[in-house]
């Protein structure tokens, strides 16, 4: 019990970093050097305003009791009744509502306006995200899509990944297209960034998967049985964290190389999400088979998936929707496959099998995360649209949003770049130095 | 008087100051531009979308030198910056009218 409570001090703080600054780095290299700042920004905002309102509200509408979405916001508001033996429960859930919101980010790049941002991260949370918790996490016997449908979710494909990527969806669709997409050049400005912050996520995610366990009971009723479901559970998602995620890096860079000609770092490390992604829900259900498969699939269907924008019109930025919405659903849906009934949720899939039933459960599952995620976040988004207004002024948009929304610009590199070099001096020092450093 | 102008490859820029100076030229001016000539630039693909990177950073000299000298000093350039390989560059010379050294006020030929 000592080494589950020390596990999960560390598993909160991991799961914490993976939006601060992981997530931050890996949507911040893939912008542009003039959007860099705000893409940061807003992780690092979702962090703060969703963090808050989750001990406000969102641990009691997620666990403090019985309801079919979501329990009694005022049961346990601002943790009343909690004791401080359970913070770090709470805290735990917290990280997940903060990059669940945070996750979002990367579809709007360049143009959403940050008062924008700030107004919907509350409403979605409440409105959003703290429900589906309770649909899935708290797991009552009347809540949703964990109680009534019995679809297993181990660590969140359809709360935070099928959640995030419908979300996404449809700010982009309310929001449009940038100014200049797609013909405009909008390269990543700095994929060491971006595979940094893909690293980092990794890490974090041990603390998101096999931090996510449940016991069947507690220690102090039968010891023998809690250490043993520790042990052998917490190796079980372990594995198959890991093993899904190498999988999905030879899967993404297979059907890259097919369809593009090169293996890329930026297919590596879009690889690497998607597998952690599409492991989230099955970690607990699979055996190590079935992650190497469900990694492969998801690395290589994604891979696919992220070229669909282009075909179908929507600027969905850094591939919310191809990474986390595909990713997540084909996580949720092979579990109806390759779920074992010797992992967490007892019950044996198709090919294991176990006949149809979980395939339509984890179905079901899904279609109700879009549902629910796709129609009230219209409802937030045209409310934002038509009062305070989402989109960044045009001027703004092309100058750079950095400099609009904060006034900063991240890098004071070459005399061209807006913002920094406007002195003559400045420009002429800053290309001397860069003209020796390129031919030492 | 002449403007000897140079774009050049970035990699190749410090063998031809050396054998400039060596040659005698006391100064120039030095930029990084990019453009693009029969090279062209090469396709960058990120997560599929494929991308035309039209410019390549290249090196551009500007170097005022006595009528006499211009043809030398073109010579030099040509010689050291050539690699034989597409993307070598180019050197132009133009008629400079006038030269004035700021500090002093001298003129033309004397102020070179």
């Amino acid at each position: 019990m000592d080494g589950y409570y020390a596990f999960m001090l560390i598993a909160t703080a991991f799961v914490l970093m993976m939006t601060v600054p992981a997530l931050a780095l890996f949507y911040g290299g893939m912008s542009r050097s003039k959007s860099v700042l705000n893409m940061i920004m807003m992780s690092f905002i979702a962090a703060a305003i969703v963090g808050i309102l989750y001990v406000a509200v969102g641990w009691s509408m997620g666990f403090g009791g019985e309801g079919t979405f979501f329990a009694n916001p005022f049961e346990l508001f601002w943790l009343d009744g909690v004791t401080t033996d359970n913070y770090i429960y709470v805290m735990f859930q917290m990280t997940f509502a903060i990059i669940t919101a945070a996750l979002i980010s990367g579809a709007v790049a360049d143009r959403l306006k940050f008062s924008a941002w700030v107004v919907f991260l509350p409403l979605w949370a409440v409105i959003v995200y703290f429900p589906m918790a309770h649909m899935v996490f708290s797991c009552t016997d009347d809540s949703l899509i964990c109680g009534r449908i019995g679809a297993q979710d181990y660590a969140g494909g359809t709360a935070v990944h099928i959640n995030a990527g419908v979300a996404a969806l449809v700010l982009v669709l309310l929001l449009g297209k940038r100014i200049g997409w797609p013909k405009e050049q909008m390269r990543p400005h700095n994929l060491t960034l971006t595979m940094l912050g893909a690293g980092m996520l990794w890490l974090g995610w041990y603390g998101f998967n096999v931090g996510s366990i449940v016991f069947g009971t507690t220690f102090d009723e039968d010891p023998t049985a809690f250490l043993a479901q520790f042990y052998s559970e917490t190796g079980r998602t372990f594995a198959n964290t890991t093993l899904a995620t190498f999988a999905a890096i030879l899967g993404w860079l297979l059907i890259e190389r097919l369809l593009h000609g090169k293996a890329t770092s930026l297919g590596a490390a879009s690889g690497i999400v998607a597998g952690l992604v599409a492991i989230t829900p099955a970690a607990g259900a699979v055996d190590i088979e079935g992650a190497v498969a469900i990694g492969f699939i998801a690395g290589g269907l994604c891979a696919w998936a992220v070229s669909l924008k282009y075909r179908l019109g929507y600027d969905d930025s850094l591939d919310v929707v191809g990474v986390h919405l595909v990713g997540g659903i084909v996580g949720t849906v092979l579990i109806g496959l390759f779920s074992t009934s010797e992992g967490a949720g007892g019950i044996d899939g198709l090919l294991y099998g176990g006949g149809f039933g979980s395939l339509g459960d984890q179905s079901l599952g899904v279609l109700v995360a879009v549902v629910y995620s796709g129609v009230l976040t219209t409802i937030i988004g045209l409310a934002i649209k038509y009062t305070i207004g989402l989109r960044l002024d045009e001027e703004d948009e092309v100058n750079g949003i950095d400099l609009a929304e904060h006034g900063e610009s991240a890098y004071d590199l070459h005399s061209g770049s807006s913002g920094g070099g406007k002195s003559v001096l400045a420009a002429s020092t800053s290309s001397t130095s860069s003209t020796e450093g390129a031919n030492a | 008087m002449k403007l000897v102008t140079a774009v050049i490859k970035p990699h190749k820029w410090e063998d031809v100051r050396e054998a400039l100076e060596t040659f005698g030229v006391t100064g120039m001016t030095v930029s990084e531009v990019s453009g693009y000539g029969r090279q062209k630039g090469h396709t960058e693909v990120y997560r599929g979308a494929e991308y035309d990177i039209a410019l390549v950073p290249k090196i551009r000299l500007e170097i005022v030198v006595d009528d006499a000298d211009a043809e030398d000093v073109v010579g030099i350039v040509v010689k050291t910056a050539q690699t034989g390989r597409i993307g070598d560059g180019k050197v132009w010379v133009s008629p400079v009218e006038t030269v004035v050294r700021v500090r002093t006020g001298d003129k033309d030929e004397a102020a070179i």
